[in-house]
């Protein structure tokens, strides 16, 4: 229904220890704060999902809030690993992560399924790569019509599906541009939704490339000026790329990113 | 190494851009030899001509820049998976000798002694483009006997694995490293040494390679980069 709800409401009524989240965005319109109000609310036991697992996830995982992780890329883009991931996964630090690991094709495919209210996607994928050895969610299928072998992965339907767009209208209705990510279908597959924005606007312009998404395909809508720093929202921000080199060192010390994390917990981050 | 695999992409080509190498290479060759070159980054960008090097897949000057801007669903089914795409440009972290690449794991999956990336768009690139072409710096670390997880398929086991699985693509069809240039094999499949880089000998090159490589019964030696080529990636990397 787009309810303006503060960040910090909207994450309380809506995210609950144990629950399947995601937090979407493609470099581009990544809801950092509404992971960091995440973090600020000590949730734990989370299974997270995201094609790209970037800062957020790392922060995420670093802070504890994570026991399993669906992925298809985890990195810090043009710097390096993501060592809070890394030291979770490695070595268990701060507590095991299990991992559940696939493609992007593979996992906009389970997106798209989710979307759809599919059981499972159909892709031309995985053949001769160990990825099916490893990850259960990923089976062979045959096409009913032409016998032709495929590949299936089953529906991604979170919890909870936080995004992060330019604008909402009055009403509540959603738009974002630029690059789009998967974001229509992560908000689309989830029980429910978290739209944080830029800004509210009387009237939406028309846009090329715009995805509007409509208010009662939402439910909750938080102004957040800012809200994906480091990341950026088209014609609103650019990326802080020197925060993501800067996070390098930060990841990989366990004491730089407990000093890092306290900040966040305080509120100033 | 940047130059050499820019002058892999023909002109016109329609080419499915990796970030880092292959993304400096692309951005070479449409500013050189190749103005007709179509680059598609999976962030849904398609046609991108970025005035500089982007510093991620999804940097904003790639949709700023694209002809069409489209969601990372569609750009992996109605554009790569249906076989538009003529070439993928893909870096790796290992590699064996018949270009399968491995950008997830060192070490037994369940107790990684390193922890990789993952996949990102790699699999399916490798095995729906109609060739790819690979970069990634020359060590022994790199070019490895034995992967400890196969990623993406190149060749697979060699002659005729491909088409057994039913991949449409036709796979590796050269890996350009710091040191030389590696092509299949026509018949084998396997990565012969085709041509070394100025100031490169062959011994450079086995040296650095896990394996007993294979040598071609004559071996070019890369022409140098043209004042041109390396004016035009000197600029790039300066705006960027």
């Amino acid at each position: 229904m787009g309810e303006f709800l503060s960040l910090q409401e909207a994450v309380s009524r809506y995210v609950e220890d144990g629950q399947t989240i995601a937090l979407e965005g493609f470099t581009h319109l990544i809801p950092f704060a509404a992971g960091h109000e995440v973090i600020r609310q000590g949730r734990r036991d989370l299974t997270v999902v995201r094609m790209t697992p970037d800062l957020v996830y790392d922060q995420l995982i670093g802070a504890g809030c994570v026991r399993k992780l669906i992925f298809g890329w985890g990195g810090n883009p043009g710097v390096g690993s993501l060592h809070r991931m890394r030291d979770a996964v490695e070595n268990q630090y701060p507590c095991p992560v299990e991992v559940e690991e696939h493609s992007h094709a593979g996992l906009a495919e389970r997106w798209r399924a989710g979307a759809a209210g599919l059981p499972f996607g159909v892709l031309r994928g995985y053949v001769g790569t160990s990825l099916a050895d490893h990850t259960k969610t990923i089976a062979a299928v045959s096409c009913p019509f032409t016998g032709e072998e495929l590949t299936a992965v089953p529906a991604i339907n979170p919890d909870v599906g936080v995004i992060h767009a330019q604008q909402a209208d009055r009403d509540g209705n959603v738009m974002y541009w630029g690059i789009t990510g998967v974001q229509k279908e992560c908000v689309l597959a989830s029980r429910h939704s978290i739209v944080t924005v830029e800004e509210v606007v009387d009237e939406f312009a028309v846009r090329t490339g715009g995805v509007v998404l409509p208010a009662w395909a939402v439910d909750a809508v938080a102004v957040v000026p800012g809200g994906a720093h480091p990341s950026y929202a088209h014609d609103y921000s650019d990326r802080d790329n020197a925060f993501y080199a800067a996070w390098d060192p930060i990841a990989r010390s366990r004491d730089a990113f407990a000093d890092w994390l306290a900040g966040v917990t305080e509120g100033i981050a | 190494m940047a130059v050499a695999a820019a002058r892999e992409l023909t002109d016109g080509a329609v080419c499915f851009v990796g970030i880092g190498l292959p993304s400096t290479a692309a951005n070479v060759a449409w500013r050189m030899h190749a103005p007709s070159a179509v680059l598609i980054y999976e962030s849904g960008c398609i046609g991108s001509r970025p005035d500089r090097l982007p510093a991620s897949i999804g940097d904003g000057v790639l949709s700023e820049s694209a002809v069409a801007n489209v969601g990372v669903v569609e750009i992996f089914s109605y554009w790569l998976q249906a076989g538009r795409i003529d070439v993928g440009f893909l870096g790796a972290a290992q590699i064996d000798r018949f270009a399968n690449i491995n950008t997830t794991v060192i070490g037994a999956y369940d107790r990684p002694s390193v922890r990789l990336p993952g996949a990102g768009g790699a699999p399916e690139i490798a095995a729906n483009c109609g060739e790819v072409i690979i970069t990634l710096r020359h060590s022994r670390r790199a070019f490895v006997e034995e992967l400890d997880f196969v990623t993406s398929l190149g060749h697979g086991t060699g002659n005729g694995c491909r088409e057994q699985m039913g991949l449409r693509g036709r796979g590796p069809s050269a890996v350009i490293s710091d040191l030389c240039v590696l092509r299949p094999d026509p018949v084998t499949k396997e990565l012969t040494l085709t041509s070394v880089h100025p100031g490169v000998s062959i011994d450079d090159v086995r040296d650095a390679t896990g394996w007993d490589l294979q040598v071609a019964d004559e071996v070019e030696v890369t022409p140098v980069p043209s004042s041109d080529e390396l004016t035009v990636l000197r600029d790039l990397k300066a705006a960027s």
